[in-house]
């Protein structure tokens, strides 16, 4: 990456336990502006934790994680203030299941007094058109299908008008014929120049997409590089294995 | 009967306006007392969620009748008596109505506890996300998904306590148990003023799970 370029995620020393369970151990990596970087890794190595800990879903056991020039390990930072500069996306949608999509697009904008409510429809159309949802505004979550609903869920995460994105495995819940829509919703977002955080085991999309791939295993990083470097000449025997089996 | 009717149908009616006040009042705090300690057991706060915990169990490990006697007998002995500050005075109607609310309150705070935790992590989660605070996550999200699914366990409560006023008949509060005995007292017809007792209960409680029927399908209306 570029060195003229905005650091927008700095992680240093980055340590998180779940009580007696040491989940991430010393995680250390620094993202910067348009970048987008896949996370690559075996179940239960971290990675879902980590995306949790750069918006502080998760309470972070110690070293210091910067987002978007918030210090979110600052207990005297506005955690709210930090999040509404990092959007999330979840592997199950969670998109909110008593308000339809324009409710759901409208919600976060309109209370947080980012936007009038005219303001919000208006941005929340535009998104909608975006990801090719615009026909079903007054749809409700159980109305629609898996695809539908994680191209809603980006919608609204980018009404935001988020820096960063992260994404939790946000394909790994929907049937096989609706992975490429959401895929491409996103290849557009990186194109547009998002910072972006991807967990996903769709490894054609880290290739073509990815600026760098980092491999993560029983909490720390263990390799990173270009697509090219990380999946098609890793050099840690355990990303080989991992790669074997998911290729 | 006829002569029940009669003779002391007005009277009883008048009771059972007693009883619908009672449970009213006892419900409108119920349903504070039950919020707020609800609340205090799902939020991330040791103290808080013990507190809401003692509360619930002692309430519900204590019997209704001896949750009355105490309010209505044992805080004023306290207060007057054993403090000696004295001047300490209960109606029937004001020892009825914190012994309802407490009671019903605690069920209700496992009702709402219950509700709360029934709505998926993950929307609490995308509301923080979003950067809502947990308090608006709350009201937005959370709660109102939480109340769809409490509601039939709610209605079910507010039958139980309107039931329930009938054992305030041992503290003298002229609800319609208290009534009924002294009408039987002077009459003697025991069947018929009993009867006639019942049948009160049973079209109030029959009014109001409908009127709940009807609201419930009207929240539900065009969801799913
Ligand atoms: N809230 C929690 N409490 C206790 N342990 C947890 C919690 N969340 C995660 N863990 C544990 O932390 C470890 C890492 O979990 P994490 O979800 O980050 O893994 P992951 O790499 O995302 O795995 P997957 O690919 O299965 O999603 C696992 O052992 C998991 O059991
Ligand atoms: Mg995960």
């Amino acid at each position: 990456m570029a060195e003229n370029k905005e650091v927008k995620v700095h992680v240093e020393h980055l340590k998180k336990d779940f009580g007696e369970l040491q989940v991430l151990k010393d995680i250390n990596i620094d993202i910067y502006e348009g970048e987008v970087v896949v996370v690559l890794g075996p179940s239960g190595s971290g990675k879902s934790t980590f995306l949790r800990c750069v918006n502080r879903l998760e309470d972070i056991t110690g070293g210091t994680v910067v987002v978007d020039g918030f210090d979110i390990t600052d207990k005297h930072t506005d955690i709210n203030k930090a999040r509404e500069h990092v959007g999330m996306v979840f592997q199950h949608f969670n998109l909110f299941n008593n308000m339809d999509v324009l409710g759901n697009m409208m919600l976060a904008p309109t209370e947080l007094k980012k936007a009038t409510k005219d303001e919000a429809k208006e941005t929340a159309l535009k998104l909608l058109e975006r990801v090719g949802m615009q026909d079903k505004i007054h749809a409700f979550p159980s109305q629609l299908s898996g695809g539908q609903k994680q191209r809603v869920a980006i919608a609204r995460a980018l009404a935001m008008n988020p820096n960063v994105m992260l994404f939790d495995e946000p394909t790994s819940a929907l049937d096989p014929e609706m992975v490429g829509e959401v895929l491409a919703v996103m290849q557009q977002l990186a194109k547009d120049g998002m910072t972006m955080i991807v967990v996903t085991h769709e490894i054609g999309f880290a290739r073509e997409v990815a600026d760098r791939v980092v491999f993560m295993e029983n909490g720390y990083i263990i390799e990173e590089g270009s697509p090219s470097e990380v999946i098609d000449n890793p050099k840690e025997e355990r990303t080989k294995d991992f790669l074997s089996k998911v290729l | 009967m006829v002569q029940i009717i009669t003779g002391f149908g007005l009277m009883m009616l008048k009771a059972l306006g007693q009883t619908l006040l009672l449970a009213l009042c006892g419900l409108f705090f119920a349903c504070i007392i039950g919020l707020i300690f609800g609340l205090m057991n799902v939020i991330k706060n040791k103290v808080c969620n013990i507190i809401a915990t003692i509360f619930v169990d002692v309430i519900r490990g204590v019997p209704m009748i001896v949750l009355a006697y105490f309010i209505f007998f044992g805080i004023p002995y306290l207060w007057n008596t054993i403090l000696g500050i004295g001047g300490m005075q209960l109606t029937a109607l004001t020892a009825g109505t914190i012994c309802l609310a407490l009671n019903c309150g605690a069920y209700m705070a496992e009702i709402i506890r219950a509700g709360i935790q029934s709505v998926d992590k993950g929307q609490m989660e995308a509301a923080r996300s979003l950067g809502l605070t947990y308090g608006q996550s709350m009201r937005k999200v959370v709660l109102p998904q939480a109340i769809r699914t409490m509601i039939p366990s709610i209605i079910n409560q507010f039958i139980i306590t309107l039931k329930d006023t009938s054992i305030l008949s041992v503290i003298g509060f002229p609800e319609l148990v208290n009534t009924t005995k002294n009408v039987v007292g002077v009459t003697f017809k025991s069947f018929q003023a009993w009867g006639l007792a019942g049948v009160m209960y049973l079209v109030v409680i029959i009014l109001l799970s409908r009127s709940a029927k009807a609201m419930e399908r009207r929240l539900n209306r065009g969801r799913e």
